[in-house]
């Protein structure tokens, strides 16, 4: 982390007879023009790669649950495809008891100016597991750590996968599964119980609020700028 | 002294003729009076009450009129605390940190419906149903969010409360919780089984499969 920052201006990896950006207009509801990387992917990685969805010009490709980290990999490294944005990682369960867990991965490339959507399904009554992206994007720490703490999906790789919403010794289970009561398991009295037993103190760690440690991992330009000591005022 | 020399219906008895200086009073009176003159409050905002309490406490509302215009966000210099917002559970022991740390004499007041009861969109896993499962409140300001005319009227309420205290009765300020060993400590499981019937927002025992 010591080179300079350099900004990233969207879409300066295309071509430059490309039209700026405007709001798309007479959109099908199915059936429009993919996402290029999607046949890109399906060149790279065939039968990893089970079913390519566009809904209302969005694209949503569906991948092998086992080569999540692996495909995501070659998306974010590709000169082609360069997705240097992980904006959401979430899960969908569904009331169809059938229907598997979809895990979703929401990634934005911001030199192409595109978007992709990838789908792992996790069959019930299977080890909820899929890879980590963590090493990928760092951003993907507390987005895995909700979608553990709300359903219960273990993201394999992830160096501290805790729960991030509810508080560490939560014994209720996974919130968001269709089959969690809406009030929880527990009445309301032993609720209170539980949470007024814990600590709250002991949910920080000294070493996470140090902002001198914070220091050294800044980019370069900005250490010499904030070292030299910020002029306040006039 | 400038005043009347009638008696002043507060307690106050100024000297019947006005070159000598001396005013005699009960002490409950100058002391509750100088109290509830000066309430310095903890806001303690989680959602959007906690706008409203902004609203209250800016020039057009001006909180300032009731002696509360210093926001006291240190726990240990605050009177009452106002929680304005709902509390989820994750919050609930550090609500009850910031209510021990504040010392006496002290008052809450529960702001909005959620932190009076939990407001019923909110009766989920995570929220805590009204506030007073956790702390004693004085005074509940009902309205999603109240309007500042609301929430001064609460305070006006509290100031009323707090000026018919007595310091003889030193009962007020007990902080006690209830010994397990002792006839005051009902059984959780107890609570849930006498209040099943009526669902009041202290012990919400709906909350099985």
């Amino acid at each position: 982390m010591s080179e300079a920052f350099l900004p990233v201006l969207a879409g300066h990896a295309e071509a430059s007879e490309v039209a700026p950006p405007s709001t798309p207009r007479n959109v099908p509801y199915r059936g429009g023009a993919a996402n290029p990387s999607a046949d890109a992917l399906r060149a790279q990685f065939g039968d990893a790669i089970h079913r390519v969805d566009v809904v209302w010009a969005e694209t949503t490709v569906y991948v092998d649950r086992a080569r999540v980290a692996e495909i995501v990999r070659w998306l974010h490294d590709d000169p082609q495809q360069r997705y240097d944005y992980c904006s959401d990682i979430t899960a969908v369960e569904f009331r169809d008891l059938d229907r598997p867990i979809e895990v979703v991965w929401h990634l934005r490339s911001l030199p192409f100016r595109r978007f992709i959507r990838l789908k792992a399904l996790l069959p019930k009554g299977q080890p909820l597991v899929v890879p980590s992206v963590y090493d990928i994007y760092r951003g993907a720490d507390w987005l895995e750590r909700e979608c553990y703490d709300m359903f219960g999906i273990r993201f394999e790789g992830h160096p501290d996968l805790r729960r991030l919403l509810m508080w560490e010794q939560y014994k209720e289970g996974y919130p968001l599964r269709k089959d969690f009561p809406l009030r929880g398991r527990f009445s309301r009295s032993e609720q209170l119980r539980q949470i007024l037993a814990q600590n709250p103190e002991a949910k920080y760690s000294m070493e996470e609020l140090t902002v001198l440690e914070a220091f050294n991992d800044l980019p370069g330009d900005m250490r010499q700028r904030l070292g030299k000591g910020e002029q306040v005022g006039e | 002294m400038g005043l009347d020399t009638r008696r002043v219906e507060t307690g106050v008895d100024v000297s019947p003729s006005s070159s000598e200086s001396w005013v005699t009073t009960r002490l409950d009176f100058l002391v509750n009076w100088g109290r509830a003159n000066s309430l310095w409050p903890m806001p303690f905002g989680t959602a959007c009450c906690a706008i409203e309490f902004m609203a209250t406490a800016a020039s057009k509302f001006d909180l300032a009129r009731f002696g509360m215009e210093r926001m006291s966000f240190s726990p240990r210099q605050a009177d009452v605390l106002i929680c304005a917002g709902r509390v989820p559970f994750k919050l609930a022991p550090v609500i009850r940190r910031i209510w021990q740390q504040m010392p006496q004499p002290k008052w809450s007041i529960a702001m909005g419906a959620c932190a009076s009861s939990g407001n019923g969109i909110f009766d989920n896993y995570a929220v805590v149903q009204g506030i007073d499962t956790i702390i004693p409140v004085d005074v509940y300001v009902p309205g999603c969010p109240p309007r500042p005319e609301g929430l001064m009227y609460g305070i006006m309420m509290l100031q009323e409360k707090v000026k018919k205290e007595r310091m003889a009765d030193k009962s007020l300020r007990n902080e006690m919780e209830p010994d397990p060993s002792s006839q005051l400590y009902i059984p959780p499981q107890l609570i849930d089984e006498l209040s099943e019937n009526f669902g009041n927002s202290v012990h919400q025992t709906r909350s099985g499969l």
